[in-house]
Parts: structure tokens; sequence; C-alpha cells
């Protein structure tokens, strides 16, 4: 009689669920709109344009302009002051190290070695942290922060008891809700930036969440939030934990930045630490593209925090079962590299100084640009440049005056008025600096 | 009152799932019932409290929430090849043999990084040292020169389709993450929904078409354990009945699991039928030179559908003939009639990617595109991937020779007819069970074995282990 909660449908074959994920995925209609001609006799005739990328746009417009002062202020990837790709010394360090050992190439498990997802975990949660010395965390691997999405998406979709709809904050990272809609989980919002303050509207935000129904998912951004780096003070995030709670929420932390907000990992963590001392059983995606500028190898972890080892394990199970026909198990250059720089002592310093270096880099840019306005003399108020944090600005732009700052500036940003700090060097902010009170005044 | 009762029952564990709990719940509520009316209302709510939290909702305040969300997770069954190496190692006899998991094994057992992918690295790295590489993003597709050199080794650089210009290549997950990126695009975008696998087939392939919305999955006869060869006309006729549209897995070679290749003349009649009833080539081409050791043989069903003039997708994987196996190497190659229908394709396969990872992982496709790139590493890693073959065809004949000898009742030829790293060995389950309690040999259920893990010093030991097996169960 008391199996309500107990294992159901015992006998089920896993091929029988999965077809679960065949359903109503929401997707484009595709238009059969070409003339017969030989075109027809092919498969995809009907296959239709896809919308091209805003920020890959941005990259390319970017190429091909011949304007020497030009500035790519559109993909977030970190720069150095002389504006080129940065590689962390204690990477370079690792790598050697790495190198010697003479790893061998065999198949990782399924969800990474355990030891990178226990690392993952420790970073994120504190060191000693509970959770991860009880064992009710499940952490695997991932193909980095989307990955990291996508896995638990896929997950959720599958698996959560309650409302399938994740809820994120307005506006989001571009890429939140191609990976839930395709993944089979509904998408809404809750309110997020005030674009009358450039700032965070808690009000409004409160307000949006204590209507969220019951038991559905809410996204928050754990620091440096994308795309307007504006984040909750430490006392909204109290509240906001405690208001999730309130309306039992399923809170999914996405933490892509961690270090390269505030330069400090402990208190770029803030926010999901609350959360966990609160009671809340979160799951996070975390990434090591920008904290480590592991761009390219794809690092990232995924965490599921579980009442206790026992349910740990079963979901871990489950896990599994939905990577393997992804891609069977990830790759393991990258994740090397993090698990060297973690365990290594002497690395793990170099790393929070090479993070702390990335950080304060950006801040400074920050403070320039604002105080380079301030000289060119904007009346305007240009607080949130640093208010915001992260890699992110939320300028403040209109769609007009970006149009503008390209055209006659071949200053290159997003249409929503975003700009990548990361892409400012001390040799081209008085410039931007000129250009943004142009055409701002 | 209430938290008086709460306190009384509370030297109960919580997480009592059992009758008798529940029937002293009822006993104790019966036996009060007819007392006061507040002393059973009292009881009541004790009752019911009990029963939440058998229920595991948690009491918070006055309001209850549940305790875990996960608590409906059930355990999966674990994934037998894994299983199999978990129990393998666990193992402390010392002859266990592993032929579970597909990786090659050099004569002494142990895994190998080929020659020339360490020189590949020892120049990325000093590449990267020089800054003419970093670890930035590649783009969605992968790495341009990478997808272009993998569709080109699999098409045959005279290919019409590379001439014409109707053929791409996108970076994938190695050969997993290519059969995803395929079978998402078939599935969104032409809304396929029937695909068909052999039978047998790799374990993954329904799991990854299935993922990706595919929902009516079909096998094709393919295996026949009577004579331990391949059912033709079985293929043939299930291919026959299949609807207009369906796609269709085929291995490009050394069949995973059986070993067992379709001949040239098979291939063209496969062709014919599959062109006649409109279906659609999905190639999984997971073994290209890891097979006979000669790309342009293993690569000749592709080349031949190509030149039939199909539209098809092959997923290719570079685990195996570049031992990258952790590194997630892989192509999609996409072979159209129209090439003005690329850049459409192309949009739309970046959305699919973008939803799932982004972009590729840059190490192993690097480390493929240097060396293909490369005359001298291409020449020398076509030596390797001879090594690897001719060591696996070495051991089939040495197998197939011992249990001849040992007069093993049944026919072995199989053993050196199929061929790349499995070999559907046609033991029974009984037979398979044996082996593994018995003489620790590990192998699936379905008697595949992994001649990967047949060495020069364990080849008598299996030989007479399988002669024992079948001799006992025959």
């Amino acid at each position: 009689m008391a199996t309500c909660w107990s294992k159901m449908n015992k006998s089920s074959s896993i091929l029988k669920r999965s077809s679960l994920l065949g359903q109503s995925i929401p997707w484009q209609p595709i238009k059969m709109g070409a003339p017969l001609s030989a075109r027809a006799s092919s498969w995809w005739s009907g296959v239709e344009m896809g919308p091209p990328d805003p920020i890959l746009g941005v990259s390319e417009a970017f190429k091909k302009d011949t304007n020497p002062l030009k500035m790519n202020l559109g993909v977030g990837a970190y720069r150095d002051d002389q504006g080129k790709p940065f590689v962390l010394p204690s990477v370079r360090e690792a790598e050697r190290i790495i190198a010697q050992k003479g790893l061998n190439k065999e198949y990782a498990p399924i969800g990474g070695e355990p030891e990178f997802g226990r690392l993952s975990a420790n970073l994120a949660f504190g060191q000693g942290n509970e959770i991860v010395s009880s064992g009710r965390n499940v952490s695997v691997q991932t193909i980095s922060g989307t990955g990291a999405l996508r896995v638990g998406a896929t997950y959720l979709a599958k698996w959560f008891p309650g409302n399938k709809t994740v809820y994120l904050p307005r506006p989001s990272w571009g890429n939140h809700t191609p990976i839930f809609k395709q993944s089979g989980m509904n998408v809404d919002g809750y309110r997020y930036y005030d674009p009358t303050t450039c700032g965070f509207d808690f009000n409004g935000a409160m307000e949006d969440i204590s209507r969220i129904p019951e038991k559905s998912v809410i996204m928050l951004h754990a620091c440096a939030h994308n795309p307007t780096g504006v984040d909750p003070k430490d006392e909204q995030w109290k509240e906001m934990s405690q208001l999730v709670k309130k309306r039992n929420l399923f809170a999914f932390f996405d933490m892509a930045y961690q270090g390269f907000a505030s330069g400090d990992v402990d208190r770029d963590a803030f926010a999901v630490r609350q959360f966990l001392e609160d009671g809340h059983n979160i799951c996070l995606s975390q990434s090591y593209a920008k904290n480590m500028g592991l761009y390219g190898e794809r690092v990232g972890a995924f965490t599921v925090v579980c009442k206790d080892k026992e349910e740990a394990a079963r979901v871990n199970s489950q896990i599994k079962i939905l990577i393997r026909p992804m891609y069977s198990n990830p790759p393991v250059n990258g994740s090397r590299i993090v698990s060297e720089i973690l365990t290594n002592t002497a690395l793990n310093k170099q790393w929070l100084e090479d993070v702390k270096g990335m950080a304060d880099r950006i801040i400074t840019m920050r403070q320039e640009l604002k105080d380079g306005l301030a000289n060119e003399g904007s009346s305007k108020n240009w607080e949130h440049i640093v208010d915001q944090i992260g890699m992110f600005c939320f300028t403040g732009m209109t769609p007009e005056q970006v149009e503008k700052i390209t055209t006659e500036f071949s200053v290159y940003m997003t249409k929503d008025g975003r700009i990548s700090v990361a892409g400012i060097s001390s040799s081209n902010v008085g410039y931007l600096a000129k250009a943004m009170h142009a055409v701002t005044k | 009152m209430r938290r008086l009762f709460s306190d009384m029952m509370s030297p109960l564990p919580t997480e009592l799932k059992s009758l008798p709990s529940f029937l002293f719940s009822c006993l104790f509520t019966y036996i009060h019932s007819h007392r006061s009316h507040q002393l059973t209302a009292i009881l009541e709510s004790a009752l019911i409290a009990h029963l939440l939290r058998l229920f595991k909702y948690k009491e918070v305040g006055h309001s209850f929430f549940i305790m875990s969300e996960f608590a409906v997770v059930e355990a999966a069954p674990p994934i037998e090849v894994f299983q199999l190496s978990r129990d393998c190692q666990a193992d402390t006899h010392t002859q266990k043999i592993n032929l579970g998991v597909g990786a090659y094994r050099t004569p002494e057992g142990k895994p190998w990084i080929l020659p020339v992918v360490k020189k590949a690295e020892a120049q990325l790295a000093k590449d990267i040292d020089a800054e003419t590489i970093n670890h930035e993003y590649l783009p969605v597709l992968g790495l341009d020169s990478f997808a272009t050199a993998a569709t080109s080794m699999v098409l045959g650089k005279d290919s019409p389709a590379l001439k014409e210009e109707r053929a791409f290549g996108v970076q994938s997950l190695s050969g997993t993450g290519a059969l995803r990126n395929g079978a998402e695009f078939l599935f969104r975008q032409l809304k396929r929904t029937v695909f068909y696998f052999s039978d047998p087939t790799w374990g993954n392939h329904g799991l990854i078409f299935k993922n990706a919305g595919f929902t009516d999955a079909r096998k094709y006869r393919y295996w026949n354990k009577d004579t331990c060869g391949f059912n033709f006309e079985g293929m043939i006729e299930d291919l026959q009945n299949a609807p207009e549209g369906a796609v269709i897995i085929l291995h490009a070679c050394a069949h995973n699991p059986t070993g067992i290749d379709p001949s040239q003349e098979q291939w063209g009649k496969i062709a014919d039928v599959m062109q006649e009833k409109k279906l659609f080539p999905f190639f999984d081409c997971a073994y290209q030179g890891f097979a006979s050791g000669d790309l342009d043989q293993d690569a000749w069903a592709v080349r031949f559908f190509v030149e039939r003039g199909f539209e098809m997708f092959c997923s290719q994987s570079f685990s195996k003939n570049f031992g990258l196996y952790n590194e997630r190497a892989g192509n999609l190659t996409v072979v159209v009639k129209d090439k003005s229908l690329i850049e459409n394709m192309k949009s739309q396969i970046t959305l699919i990617v973008r939803a799932m990872y982004s972009n590729p992982p840059a190490h192993g496709g690097r480390i493929v595109d240097l060396v293909l790139k490369d005359e001298q590493l291409f020449k020398e890693w076509c030596e390797c991937i001879k090594v690897m073959s001719s060591r696996i065809i070495e051991m089939r004949q040495g197998l197939r020779e011992r249990l001849e000898k040992l007069s093993t009742p049944g026919q072995w030829n199989h053993i050196t007819e199929q061929i790349g790293m499995f070999s559907f060995t046609g033991l029974t389950p009984e037979m398979c069970q044996f082996l593994l309690k018995e003489k620790h040999v590990y192998l699936l259920k379905n008697g595949r074995i992994s001649m990967c893990g047949v060495t020069p010093s364990n080849l008598d030991y299996l030989a007479e282990s399988i002669n024992e097996a079948v001799n006992k169960f025959k």
C-alpha cells in the first residue's frame, strides 16, 4: 500500500521509456515553398534557412570591416590587454605536467572521472561541504556549460515530477531557451532586468517568482548574469531563496563565471551556497570555459544534489542513460587539465591568481570606461557600468544607437546594447568612450 | 495535543514502508475510535502525519513539501558492456580474459597510444607555446579543415560528390555524436520517424535515434545463427517491406557485433532495393582502416552508394583507427544532390549542435587534422592501422586454428571470415555464462567477443575454454 513513491513500472524497458522523449518537441514548421525543379528530387528541398546567430553575425561583420580602429565587443571570450586570446599560465603548466604522465586514451566513464565530478562539486559548494562528504551529489562531466544544461534539461524533462516548465530570468542567455525547448521542457520567464535603472528589478522578480506555479523549475544565474551583468545583492539572494522555498520551486543554477566575476571563487559561489544552506536540493551547471580559459576543450559539470546517497545512485544511473545516446562519454583533454589544477596546490594557487587577474582587468576596464565617458562630457548616468559584473555589460544603448556606433565607429556589439568588457583594452577604451558618448549624447 | 502525539509517534522510524506498521496505525485508530471525538481527531491527524512521512513528505511548519523531487527516480539497469569491464577488473583470477569492450590492445594486452598521435600532440604543444593555436572556441560545425579532411577520407579525394561540391562534414562528438547530430536533423527537419537497424547491432543505435525523436524502431534481419553467417535474403526482404523515407542504419565495414559484411555484389542488391523503395542510407563508419588495414577498401560500400547517386549521411569515428577513444573525435559526412541546399542544411544543423553542446572539443579534432594533412604523418598513421588490423587478423587465425585442432564441435570458419574488432562466436547464452563464471572469460551474453582482448599469451587458454564450454552444452 505504501508504495506511492516507490519504483514504478519496474519491468518497463529503457527503450519504451526513452520513446517518451519523442513526443511533442516544439520546432519550426517546414514550409514547402521551393518551386518544382531539379531541387524537388532532393530530400532537402524543404529545409529552410535557420535564423542567423546574432553573436556570430557580429564577429563575421567585424572581420570584414577594414577600419583600423574597429572593436569587437560581441563574443564572450576573454582577451588580454593586447586584445589577444589568453591561455592561462596555470593551464599551460598543467598541460606540461599531464604530458609527462603519459596517460592513455581509453574511454572515460560515461559521466567522466568521478574525481573530476567531486572536484567540481567541491569548487562550487566549498571545500569540506556536507553534500560531497555525505556522497549525496551526482556530479558528472559534461560538454562545458551547454552540455551540462542539456543533460540537466533532458533529465528534468524525463524525471522531474512537477511542472515541466523552466522559468528563465528576463533576459537570459540566448541559448537557454533552445536548450530547454529541444529537451522537451516548456520555457517561461520572470522579471529580472530593469531597463530604467540598468539594474536588478528585485521587486519585479519577487512578484513574478511568487506567481510561478508550485513545483516548477526556476533558473538562476549564480553570478555575472549573462547578458546584463546585473547580480542580486547578498540580502536579495537570501530573500529569493526563502521565496523559492515557499513556492516549492526547484532551483537550477547556471554558474559559468565562478571566480571570473569578482576574482574570488568563494564570493562568486555565494548564491549557490546560500541556497544549499537554506535546504534547497538544487541542480547546477558549471563551465570551465571562461574561468580556466578552456573554451574549445568543452569542460563542464552537471550536479544534482540529492536527498541521500541511495537516491544519488539512482539519479546517477538515469543520467548516464541520457548521456550515452548523446555522445557516449566525455572528452578528457580539458577535464584532465581541470583536475590537475584543482588537485595540485601550487597550480591551484596559480590558477586563483590567473582568474583574479582576468577579473581585475575587466573591473579596471569598467572603471576606465565610466571615467572616459565622464571625461568626454557625458551627462548620462553610467554608474551601471561599474555596478554590473562579469564579462558583459548592458550599456542601455538602444538598437538605433548600436546601429550608429557600428556604422560610424566600427564598434561591434549585439543589438541589445550588450558589450563584452573582455574585448576592451587600455589602448582602445578611450575610443570606445568617445564613440559611446557620440551616439548617446 | 497534536504535538504530543507526534512525539509519541516519532520513535517509530519515519521511513516505514511495511504493512505491519500501517496495520498497527489502523488498529490503533480503530481501538480509540469510540473514545472522545477529540481523541479520534488527534489520532487521525497523527495517523495522517505518519502516513505522509511514509510518502516522503516532510513537515515544515504547517505545510508539507516533498522531501525530494527525485524519490520517483528508478535505478537504471547497468549497461552490460561496462558492467562486464567492472566485473573483470574486480576478478583476481590470473588467467582472466576481458573480451568485452571494444578498444584495441597490444599483444601484451595494454592500451596503445599510436606513435603518430604522440607526435601530433607534441606538435600541438609546441603550437600552443608559439601561440599559433590556443584554447578558443571552434566554430559550431567544428574545425573546417578537420571536417574537410575527414569527409575526404571516407568519400575518397576523387569522389564525384567532392568534385561537385555537394558533400560536407560536421565535426561531432565521435561516432555517437555524429549519429545523434544526423538523427536529430532527420527527425526535426525531415520529420522522419521510422528507422531500421540490423538484428543484431551496436546497442546504442536504437537509443540514439529514439532520443533524437524517432518513434518507430524496426529491425532488418542480418545474422543467421544457424549458419553463423549473413542472412542476406532476410535483409533484402525486410528492406523491401520498409516504408518510403525510412532511415536505414548500415555498417560501412566491420559490422558490430557480428563482424560480417555484405559482399560487393550484395551491397549492389541492397542499393537496388533502397533506391527502389526510396530508403535513406545512414552509414555508421567506425572502423575505416581498422578493419582490413586499407582505408579505401573499408570505405568501399560508402563510396559505392555515392556513385549510385544516393543522398546519405555517414557517421565517422576516429576512436578506434586513431586510438583517440577519450578525445571524442568524429565527423558526420553529408552527401546531397543539390549543393545549393547546403547552406540551409548547415544552418539547421548549427541550431541542433548549439542546443546540445555549442561547439565540439578541439583536441581530438586537431590531432586528426594534423595527421591527415601532413604527408609524412599520414604515412605513419597508415602503418599504425596496418599494425592494429593485422594483429587482429592474426588472432582470428590463431583462434580458429586452435579450435579446429581441438576438434571443437561446430564450424569455426566464421572466426576468420568475419572482420574487424568483434566476432560473433555463435556461443549460446549458457556457454557464455559458463565461460564467465567458471573460466573467467568475459564476453557479452550474445556471444560477442572483442578480438582486441585476445593475445598470443591467452590464445591457448581461450581456445581450451571455448572448447570446454561447447562440449559441455552442445
